[in-house]
């Protein structure tokens, strides 16, 4: 489980997390909402431990991670996988190189191991004969599996997915949001999931935390979101016409 | 790192080394001084001034730039946020590397260099016959210290430090997006390029 315990974060004068309480529970997907730019990546970085929060305190299974020494904090990293936005897969590496990358800088395993191991992570995304490829051979949709691959090399008890669905086609957004629910699953992982997609929200969402301006305006799962009194949540849900008429079915 | 601007580098080196040679020739043509004096006075030139420090530039441009765009691409599609949380150290991954590639290779560049203008030079003498190869190569030899060797390379080896560490720092450092990238290699190839300069009055006045 991570627990966030009134975590604030400036840029300069500017403040972007207003005292954020949640918590993310294991062997759930956890979903970060939000609209762009109110504060969801910056919650996420804070998470994982890009951005050190000014204020309170993020708990890893009780553990505090921004006060943590630094070779604890990297043992706390081992068990952590990303997907970023844009796959972010290294460019110079083949597939399979990207995936053993971890496991290189990590672990004392043979190549055949590794080997072993990659395609392993490979079939757990339905990707095969991608080995010898380079990221820009891939499609983004593939990159985006490729990047899943890679996070899951370590066996991580924690995956954090930052907007896994952006820039993908509906098909293949239903694709990774399955996978995601399939690893969380499978694997028992605590899995974060940063996204303003709706059909994510809807369909994967086992816990909510809706941010709204740099403030925690409503934290539930998909099974009451739909039937929120929140103002602000129901502007953000219901901003498209297809929900609104939805909403009416409601 | 560097290898792929041997051709680059032999070419610079060539010319240089052909046009000091001529400008030396025809600027002390007078029977007061002997011929051989070209090839003195393009040797000393050659090895210890132009060589370490047209090269370090040219290098500036050429590999700087390209570590600058490397490291800075990576920061702008998230890939060093990738090895940060994967507990990877990205500059002792990035940075070092390419550091300690650029002081192992750039040397060896600058030898090349130093062989490709002396050749040039020769070339030139041969070709246009302004004074006797026998000359050029009685100047070249004359009063030839190890130690300019020495100086060379310890200067080359400075500025290669110098180039890929500033060059990484503008990569490092990049936020936000293309337009960034662009600036920061710019930025990243000026700083570069005063600081070796300064740093070439210093290293001559400590050494020399």
């Amino acid at each position: 489980m991570i627990e966030v315990n009134n975590v604030s974060k400036y840029f300069g004068e500017k403040q972007i997390l207003h005292s954020i309480n949640t918590q993310f529970e294991e062997g759930k997907v956890n979903l970060i909402i939000g609209r762009s730019g109110s504060g969801k990546t910056v919650l996420m970085k804070c998470l994982v431990g890009l951005h050190s929060p000014e204020e309170g305190q993020v708990l890893y299974s009780g553990r505090e991670f921004h006060n943590l020494p630094e070779n604890e904090k990297l043992l706390l990293r081992k068990e952590m996988g990303m997907v970023f936005q844009g796959s972010a897969l290294f460019d110079s590496m083949t597939i399979e190189e990207n995936i053993t990358f971890p496991l290189d800088m990590f672990t004392e395993q043979s190549e055949s191991e590794k080997h072993d191991r990659a395609n392993f992570c490979l079939e757990c995304v339905d990707l095969v004969n991608v080995n010898k490829l380079y990221p820009a051979e891939l499609s983004g949709g593939m990159k985006k599996r490729a990047a899943i691959a890679r996070a899951l090399a370590c066996n991580p008890k924690y995956l954090f997915f930052d907007e896994p669905n952006s820039g993908l086609d509906p098909k293949t957004s239903l694709l990774i949001d399955e996978l995601i629910t399939k690893i969380t699953h499978d694997f028992n992982t605590t899995t974060v999931v940063n996204t303003h997609d709706l059909n994510s929200i809807i369909t994967i969402g086992e816990t909510i935390s809706f941010i709204y301006q740099g403030h925690l305006a409503w934290r539930g799962s998909s099974d009451n979101i739909l039937t929120s009194d929140d103002p602000t949540l129901n502007d953000f849900i219901y901003a498209q016409p297809l929900t609104q008429r939805l909403r009416k079915t409601l | 790192m560097g290898i792929g601007s041997m051709l680059i580098v032999c070419i610079v080196s060539l010319a240089m080394g052909s046009v000091i040679t001529l400008q030396t020739a025809l600027q002390i043509e007078s029977g007061w001084i002997p011929a051989w004096t070209v090839g003195f006075v393009a040797r000393t030139s050659i090895v210890m001034e132009l060589c370490p420090t047209i090269i370090s530039l040219l290098l500036v441009g050429n590999l700087g730039s390209r570590i600058t765009a490397e490291i800075g691409s990576m920061r702008v599609t998230e890939q060093i946020d990738a090895l940060e949380v994967m507990g990877v150290n990205p500059a002792s991954h990035l940075v070092l590397p390419k550091v300690l590639a650029s002081i192992i290779v750039n040397p060896v560049l600058c030898i090349f260099s130093i062989a490709f203008a002396l050749f040039g030079g020769f070339a030139t003498v041969w070709l246009t016959g302004c004074i006797s190869t026998y000359n050029f190569i009685d100047g070249l030899t004359y009063c030839f210290r190890v130690y300019d060797v020495v100086y060379a390379l310890t200067k080359t080896c400075i500025f290669a430090f110098v180039m890929s560490s500033v060059a990484s720092f503008y990569g490092y450092r990049i936020e936000g997006g293309a337009l960034e990238l662009g600036k920061a290699s710019t930025q990243g190839i000026v700083v570069s390029s005063f600081v070796i300069l300064v740093l070439n009055v210093v290293i001559t006045n400590v050494m020399l």
